[in-house]
């Protein structure tokens, strides 16, 4: 059964579709290496990074930016709330 | 781009629909009873209630309402009684209300159908109108019977599309499924609307660069910042609470990714225009509604809009679907399906374990827009959900 979804090809993280343990691998079919090792847990339909993220660079899923990194995050790690920033979300007080 | 091009075989193309004046085709065939002012609305109901055929159209509106809402109101009481699965209209009035009943009896006989007005008053009384509106809607029954389903081009259906109740499951598989079949009904010249615009917020750009023109991309940025500013407007930070708490908690981390999961339901295909409340298309393919997210309010805006049927991702699982039109379940969540299944048409969550990849259930979801169309009652259907309400934009006085 697969254990994450990569929703479109240019995407740079993929949600899990069961939770996943640090130190388990996955590996991607398309725009290659990849063997990818979860870095810490990440559970159900959350998002887990398949490239390096540099702090300020967009994370891209659905082949659309979804927000900027807070910070620099590594393949298989967590990607959520605590590294990444809605860009909408912070212009939409004006 | 042909059918064969699309893997489309030549059945899959057609759907057997009542025709209607105009070229439209209904898959449903009901005589509507429409109130046109909500104090009219029991006396609608008997007479519905009396004619096996007839749907009442619950209208909670209708008079003491600013003139914003009653030019909503007319637009969309007239929208649901020009909606092709109607077959007749039968209009009761008050007698006394804001919305006159005749104004709103001639705005659905533009549409060529068979439509006729009561007035409680005029009548003298609420069981004299159950009388008369009995008979009448009775004859538009046998008449409305008489017409028998014919083949019609996919071309002629308009889908609505709609979510309510969304965990994280909704946009990792329900609605990528449903923009696979959205996108295959618009290939074949059908119509796809999307609504609930507080659900673009952080998407519109996915929207703006499909938009035919400038002017589409234009109004679509309007409409959402026009909703932005109302909600500030009464203070509330609409924005700046989303995702809500439970969203982040499943996995839903920003504005963007949340409304991005939302706007694929309506696939990739262009955008042709955007629409007001229950405002109907003037031609085929994506449309933009401006619509509350609230599921009944934008379903019934869809109806007016000339929707036949509607395909409603759900994460949770909920019972709701329209006087007129078939509501088709789908959720991608495996939980929900096993514990609503008496409710939910379609099973997205087989691409959560992993049984079917996203296109699988897309073909599996066009297929049963084509089998809906043609007569195949939908599980709201079956259990008789007739939700409806008419959006109020401003105070009642």
């Amino acid at each position: 059964m697969a254990r994450f979804i990569l929703n479109h090809e240019n995407d740079n993280v993929v949600t899990a579709l069961v939770p996943m343990e640090a130190g388990e691998t996955f590996r991607l079919k398309n725009g290659g290496p990849y063997e990818i090792t979860i870095k810490e847990y990440i559970p159900f339909a959350h998002k887990c990074a398949i490239r390096n993220i540099r702090g300020g660079e967009k994370v891209i899923k659905y082949g659309e930016s979804i927000g900027v990194a807070t910070c620099d995050i590594e393949p298989g790690q967590h990607v959520h709330v605590h590294n990444l920033q809605s860009v909408r979300g912070t212009i939409g007080g004006k | 781009m042909f059918a064969g091009q699309l893997g489309v075989s030549r059945l899959e193309t057609k759907f057997w629909g009542y025709r209607r004046p105009n070229d439209r085709a209904g898959i449903r065939n009901y005589v509507a009873v429409i109130p046109s002012v909500c104090c009219a609305a029991w006396t609608a109901a008997r007479i519905a209630a009396s004619v096996e055929g007839a749907v009442l159209i619950n209208n909670n509106t209708g008079c003491d309402e600013t003139d914003a809402d009653l030019e909503q109101t007319i637009r969309t009481l007239a929208g649901v009684g020009r909606n092709p699965n109607v077959a007749a209209t039968l209009v009761i009035g008050l007698g006394c209300e804001v919305l006159s009943s005749l104004k709103l009896r001639e705005e659905i006989e533009k549409e060529g159908k068979p439509v006729s007005h009561l007035i409680i008053q005029k009548e003298g009384g609420t069981a004299k109108t159950i009388q008369k509106g009995v008979t009448i809607v009775q004859q538009m029954v046998e008449k409305a019977s008489e017409i028998v389903r014919e083949p019609f081009d996919l071309a002629h259906l308009v889908l609505g599309t709609q979510c309510g109740g969304s965990d994280a499951t909704s946009g990792l598989a329900a609605n990528p499924a449903l923009g696979v079949a959205s996108d295959k009904l618009v290939g074949l010249g059908g119509g796809s609307i999307i609504a609930e615009t507080p659900e673009l917020i952080g998407a519109e750009h996915w929207l703006t660069r499909r938009a035919v023109s400038k002017e589409v991309a234009d109004r679509i940025d309007f409409i959402v910042k026009r909703y932005e500013a109302r909600l500030k407007a009464i203070g509330e930070d609409f924005v700046g609470k989303q995702p809500c708490p439970g969203n982040i908690e499943g996995g839903l981390t920003t504005i963007e990714e949340k409304s991005l999961g939302c706007v694929s339901k309506v696939g990739s295909a262009p955008v042709q225009g955007v629409l007001e409340y229950g405002e109907i298309p003037k031609g085929k393919g994506v449309y933009v509604m401006d619509t509350p997210g609230s599921d009944i309010e934008s379903d019934t805006a869809l109806l007016a809009g000339g929707c036949q049927l509607i395909c409603f991702t759900t994460g949770c699982g909920t019972p709701v679907g329209t006087p007129i039109a078939p509501v088709i379940k789908i959720t991608g969540n495996p939980l929900t399906y096993e514990n609503m299944k008496d409710d939910t048409d379609i099973n997205a969550g087989t691409i959560i374990t992993g049984q079917e990849d996203v296109k699988d259930v897309g073909e599996r979801i066009f297929q049963e827009i084509v089998a809906v169309a043609s007569g195949k009652r939908t599980k709201a259907e079956i259990h008789k959900c007739h939700e409806f309400c008419v959006n109020r934009l401003e105070l009642s006085y």
